[in-house]
């Protein structure tokens, strides 16, 4: 029988490199530092939150005129899995001068981090550089200064502070704009499209990165040990720092129907392997509500690679898109083979780190009934808690999703925290003190005094339990006070970002 | 900005590896091209924090795929410590562990994956022993790993008695790691002869090149220890680097092979000190404008389980306990906690922070106590400004002679709106009950020098080449903060050339050696005016050159832009020097300068330890949501004493750069231990330094008009530790927001550092109360 397997192909510094016998979890990183000595890429934490190792990869998309065109994001490499970058292009700090063609000429954005003194140590800089050159190819005119921290959010610096690297945008965008030929890149995308769906072997194990549903679905019952894997933002980690050997991985990136999102009359479907940052710009448009949990959820990088549906699969009792979807009334859909059943998404948690997925068995799509759909007037907010505003765990994340009839008599109560529990959870005791009454102080009251039933969290880390308590009390009282407090005049700051110096 | 045509000293020149970090081509330890059959080396770990070892077998480690060697502390060659003392560091543990992660053994592999997995396969058995995990717990078993030292001035208990106002209290300051981007590594290369090349990532390559011979049983000379860059330091890398360097070292010459030995993140922050934490407590005498009339003061501190540097750290505390403020009559007594947990260590400020924020803690309670603006609390306790006034001599006798704090505070007082804004700001929290907003204002004054007098002088090596080019080297490590790019500066000023004719050389023990750290904000202070003397000698020489090809007198002879003119004879710089290489004259020459006027008696701890003192002050304000303990900072002035500045660009740099990592150690940086000792905050996904979104919406920063009264190089000041201690304003504004949650005004306030949410709400519910 004809060998199934191919070499892992990518498009890097002018042509399509292909590896053969790297092991199956092998990072970007490690690939770039050891294998190609391409050391301008620097490795500061191996975990994917300190920016030092990011790069920019790029992947052929269709713009909303059908065209096509290169999609250019930044990650870490760090947690970046070798089969992952299959079909895809590879820019690093080493080529962001080169693209131009230029005689030794710095790339804007690099000669304005020069004249702003934007590096002091340096170790960081080329990570900067790559996020601040993916912000360039996305904004053709200087973006505002909020969208500039966002794609900062993953890039730590220990020595200057940041002011000058913010600086540096506006810098960048003073000079003639930098434009580069993306055509020999486009074609070899499309050339590494007409190869076979990936099968790779290296170091004792398969990886299989399968390019269609009924592929996966196949590979899923035909493999049901191996490890799935989607943007390894955290399965990544288990590679990098607890140096666990996944055995074969099927990887969940190049399904075409997982990266689908389907605004339907009554539902919005979000298939489960669209980034959190498409996943988080389509929930944010139905939400507004969203906008501050998804600005604080991760970093930017880890947000190009991570998708919803790892983070709902995963579990993780302080992942922090589950308790605003489950107080939406999310469901997923699990497939198996050609089977699917939906569940309502806090009965997909079965315990601390376990899930009603059964063996062969996969999630396929997050379905939220859409806003209108839902009797009464929707008051919800998601709060995030946590030492640090951006890229940090939740000490507690809480979601909070009232139907108000027109006396403002609560129809429906969904209540959900992470941080509080062993899995992301509701809080039944307090929806109860909620539902059926009119929504008022003394009602949000009686709801915080029921959360102590509801939860006994731990201390931690991040957190001791005490706070954890009185903070998502007194959360619900801020809820309160944002949506139903009366003489709330609209453009009262409700929260710290919209304060100004006095 | 074009720089062409200005003189290099005085001017914001670009970084000189600036184009280099921007492209990816910098090249650090790690990225050096490692040399074929070079081997990687990885620590493995105690799991315990306090333990006798009774049984260690390595059979699993040496079997796992790619190990060439497994070494343990009976296979060092030489003495298997790091210390400077050479007594308390080992470098793998041997009997007894002394803190939750202590390296026992050293897996060497062909990969650095393979040796990282290879580590965790040890199977240790360990007989527990009690464990002291905190400064107050060691303090109270009298475990201390330096005796205490005390500073007293007058009778502070009889000041105290007769006070009209007394107040005691207590506090408690986090420690902070220096999550420098770059984690330690060093990479060890044997060479001929018994002789070795140590490539390390460290603030001290002398230190570390003598610890590197006493492992391997050398003689100094046989080792050489090269640094070009490093990815940060900030003190974490003064000390520190020794073991990893040492190591790699010892592997090297069993294997005889090259090792590297490169701490993954989690490693590094497991195993390498950090900043002290320090608990504090007072008793304060005042009158009623809040002015000092006694003080005793506790520093308690968590050392960890050697000394290291604790015992500089600590003294320097002791020091900084008056920061801007004259003190009278004062006790003050430091406790060195021995503790089972890393070795703490240097940490830019090096224990000034901690003995500043003990005193600032003071003021603000006095403040609160009597109803005064902290402000007026604080100005009331400046030293004297003139020596008419008084008041200007420090509780450890020296006297403060270039006093700047009141006219610099003045400034920044009007600048920032100061007394407009703190009234709006009240009527503000009167107005509201969910969010409050706090401002302060704190003053800084740090000194300069290291402690250690001998530590005061340093080297230099210039080279002016046939074809007018210069090659300068020194013994400073460039870690981020400029320190190349600054002597680059001070040699094409010396010898009137633009600075792209002056390249630096990698700092390397065998060019410039017995190198002091560079450390205690000292770098550019002393090597550049050892560069400064080695280019003049060299200019002293094509002066005279000059002045007899021209038949002038020596003092007519000009050095400016590149050109040399003597009487109606000119030359370029480099024909000059041709001319001169031609007459066989000598055109390079070494450096040497050590710091004037300090002196100090380490039993007394009284004298001069610092050559001078910087200066500045900060202002911030803060909005506060009481529900959550969330905040945020809207707004930073700091008005700041860095002399004449040698390039107000790197000096601004410094300033804001400390500013944000002082913050985050007051603010979100906190680091927390497991019951069983076991650190927990070892990776930036627990820790939590500050990002881009932390920065203050308005951050003002002005440079203070002033030049050192001192000697200095070209007058200016140090300027790598002073601004640390800036955003103390940033806690104290907290502090103010916290306080405006209680209607009196008046109550005591409990906070602790670092300021999260968590400790913010909790100082809001014990105000409630």
């Amino acid at each position: 029988m004809e060998t199934p397997y191919r070499p892992i192909q990518f498009y890097y510094q002018g042509r399509i490199h292909r590896v053969e016998h790297a092991p199956v979890t092998r990072t970007l990183l490690q690939y770039l530092r050891e294998d190609l000595t391409q050391t301008g890429t620097k490795e500061g934490c191996g975990e994917g939150d300190c920016g030092a190792c990011t790069v920019v990869v790029g992947e052929r998309v269709l713009d909303q005129d059908g065209r096509e065109k290169l999609q250019l994001r930044a990650l870490n490499s760090c947690i970046q899995l070798l089969p992952a970058m299959d079909g895809k292009a590879l820019f690093t700090v080493e080529d962001v001068a080169k693209l131009l063609r230029g005689n030794g000429q710095l790339h804007p954005v690099q000669q304005a981090l020069v004249d702003t003194h934007g590096s002091q140590c340096g170790f960081c800089t080329p990570g900067f550089i790559m996020s601040l050159w993916a912000l360039y190819e996305n904004y053709e005119r200087c973006p505002n200064k909020e969208t500039v921290l966002d794609a900062l959010s993953g890039n730590l610096c220990r020595c200057t502070g940041y002011r000058p690297i913010v600086d540096s945008v506006a810098v960048a965008y003073q000079q003639p704009r930098a434009v580069w030929d993306q055509g020999p890149i486009l074609a070899a995308l499309r050339e590494m499209a007409g190869a076979p769906a990936l099968v790779y072997e290296g170091g004792g194990h398969r990886a299989y990165v399968p390019r269609n549903l009924a592929e996966l679905a196949q590979l899923r019952l035909d493999h049901p040990e191996a490890r799935l894997v989607a943007g390894s933002t955290d399965v990544g980690l288990w590679v990098t720092k607890q140096l666990r050997d996944l055995g074969d991985t099927l990887h969940l990136g190049q399904v075409a129907e997982l990266k689908l999102i389907q605004v339907g009359d009554d539902s919005l479907d979000i298939g489960a392997g669209v980034s959190l940052t498409d996943a988080f710009a389509c929930l944010t448009q139905e939400w507004p509500e969203w906008a501050d949990l998804a600005r604080r959820f991760a970093s930017r990088p880890v947000k190009n690679a991570g998708t919803l549906g790892g983070n709902v699969a995963n579990g993780s009792p302080i992942g922090d898109s589950m308790p605003a979807l489950i107080a939406l009334g999310a469901r997923v859909v699990l497939q198996k083979g050609t089977a699917r059943r939906e569940l309502a998404l806090e009965d997909f948690y079965l315990g601390y780190q376990k899930n009603a997925l059964t063996p062969g068995e996969f999630l396929a799509t997050i379905r939220l009934p859409r806003r209108h759909t839902q009797a009464g007037r929707l008051v919800f907010r998601a709060y995030k808690l946590s030492k640090r505003y951006e890229q940090d765990i939740s000490a507690v994340c809480a979601a909070f999703a009232l139907h108000l009839d027109p006396s403002g008599k609560i129809l429906q109560a969904r209540v959900a925290f992470g941080g509080m529990a062993a899995t992301p959870k509701r809080a039944p005791a307090t929806e109860g003190a909620l539902a059926g009454q009119v929504w008022n102080a003394a009602t949000a009251a009686a709801g915080a005094q029921a959360l102590a039933q509801d939860y006994a969290p731990m201390s931690d880390v991040r957190a001791r339990k005490e706070y954890r308590l009185a903070a998502a009390a007194n959360l619900l009282q801020r809820f309160w006070q944002e949506t139903g407090a009366p003489g709330q005049a609209p453009e009262t700051p409700q929260s710290l970002r919209d304060f100004a110096p006095i | 900005m074009n720089t062409s045509a200005l003189p290099p000293v005085g001017t914001p020149l670009p970084h000189e590896s600036a184009a280099l970090h921007v492209t990816g081509a910098a090249t650090y330890c790690d990225d050096i091209r490692e040399l074929a059959g070079t081997l990687h080396g990885a620590p493995g770990r105690s799991e315990r924090a306090h333990a006798r070892i009774l049984a260690m077998d390595l059979e699993p480690v040496r079997q796992a795929p790619g190990v060439r060697a497994v070494i343990t502390g009976a296979d060092i060659p030489g003495v298997n410590d790091f210390s400077f003392t050479l007594k308390d560091d080992p470098l793998l543990a041997e009997k007894e562990v002394l803190y939750y992660g202590h390296p026992v053994f050293l897996v060497v592999a062909d990969t650095h994956e393979q040796a990282r997995k290879a580590a965790r396969l040890a199977k240790i058995t360990y007989e527990d022993l009690p464990a002291l995990l905190t400064a107050e717990a060691a303090a109270a078993a009298h475990a201390e790993v330096l005796p205490p030292v005390e500073v007293n001035r007058g009778d502070a208990p009889a000041a105290l008695a007769a006070a009209p106002h007394r107040l005691q209290g207590k506090t408690h300051l986090g420690g902070q790691e220096h999550f420098y981007l770059e984690s330690n590594i060093a990479y060890a290369v044997p060479k001929e002869e018994d002789t070795i090349h140590v490539w390390s990532s460290t603030q001290h390559p002398s230190e570390v090149q003598h610890a590197v011979a006493h492992a391997l049983g050398y003689s100094v000379n046989q080792v050489t220890l090269e640094a070009r860059r490093l990815g940060g330091g900030f003190g974490g890398k003064e000390s520190q680097p020794a073991q990893w360097a040492c190591l790699a070292a010892v592997a090297a010459k069993l294997t005889g092979h090259p090792v590297k030995v490169r701490l993954d993140r989690d490693d590094d922050m497991a195993l390498t000190g950090k900043r002290h934490d320090f608990h504090i407590e007072y008793d304060a005498g005042f009158d009623d404008q809040g002015r000092l009339l006694g003080l005793k003061v506790l520093l308690v501190s968590r050392c960890g389980y050697s000394p290291d540097l604790s015992g500089p750290v600590n003294d320097r505390a002791v020091f900084h306990v008056d920061n801007a403020y004259y003190l009278d009559q004062v006790a003050i007594r430091s406790l060195r906690g021995k503790t089972h947990t890393v070795s703490n260590t240097a940490f830019r400020g090096f224990g000034g922070p901690q003995g500043i924020f003990a005193i600032e803690t003071v003021l603000e309670d006095i403040a609160r106590y009597l109803g005064l603006d902290p402000l007026a609390v604080r100005r009331a306790n400046f030293y004297g400004s003139t020596p008419e006034e008084g008041r200007n001599v420090t509780h450890y006798g020296m006297t403060v002679e270039d006093n700047v704090i009141a006219p610099l505070v003045a400034q920044l007082e009007k600048d920032c709106d100061y007394q407009a804004r703190r009234q709006a700001i009240a009527r503000f929290n009167r107005e509201n009950a969910v969010f409050k907003r706090g401002l302060s204002l704190t003053p800084v004054k740090f000194g300069i020098s290291f402690t250690a007098t001998q530590f005061n002088q340093a080297g230099a090596l210039v080279h002016v080449y046939s074809d007018g080019t210069v090659l300068a080297n020194h013994g400073g490590i460039e870690m981020g903060q400029g320190l190349y790019t600054k002597i680059r500066q001070i040699v094409a000023q010396e010898l009137g050339i633009p600075v792209d004719l002056v390249r630096l050389s990698a700092t390397n023990t065998s060019k410039v050696p017995n190198t002091s750290a560079t450390a205690a904000s000292s770098g550019t202070d002393l090597n550049g005016k050892a560069s400064q003397q080695a280019a003049a000698a060299i200019r002293e020489r094509l002066t005279a050159f000059a002045a007899e090809q021209a038949g002038v007198a020596p003092a007519a002879v000009q050095f400016q832009n590149g050109r040399v003119t003597a009487g109606e004879r000119t030359w370029t710089f480099q024909e000059l020097v041709k001319a001169a290489y031609n007459a066989r004259i000598k055109l390079w020459e070494s450096g040497f300068y050590k710091t004037p006027k300090i002196h100090y008696d380490s039993k007394t701890m009284r004298g001069r330890p610092f050559y001078y003192f910087a200066y500045g002050a900060a202002a911030s304000e803060v909005i506060l949501d009481t529900r959550t303990g969330e905040y945020r900072v809207l707004r930073v002035d700091v008005l700041h004493d860095v002399g004449r500045s040698i390039n107000p660009a790197l000096d601004l740099g410094q300033i804001e750069g400390g500013f944000i990592q002082g913050m985050g150690w007051l603010t979100t940086e906190e680091l927390w231990w497991r019951p069983d000792g076991q650190l927990m905050t070892h990776a930036p996904s627990t820790y939590k330094i500050p990002t881009a979104a932390d920065l203050p919406p308005v951050f003002n920063i002005k440079l203070f008009d002033n030049a050192n009264v001192e000697d200095s190089i070209h007058k200016s000041k140090a300027v790598g530790e002073p601004p640390l201690m800036l955003p103390f304003s940033v806690f104290f504004a907290l502090r103010e927001a916290v306080g405006a949650t209680d209607p009196t005004g008046r109550k005591f306030i409990a906070m602790d550092a670092p300021a999260t949410p968590e400790t913010l709400l909790n100082a809001i519910r014990d105000l409630a109360r």
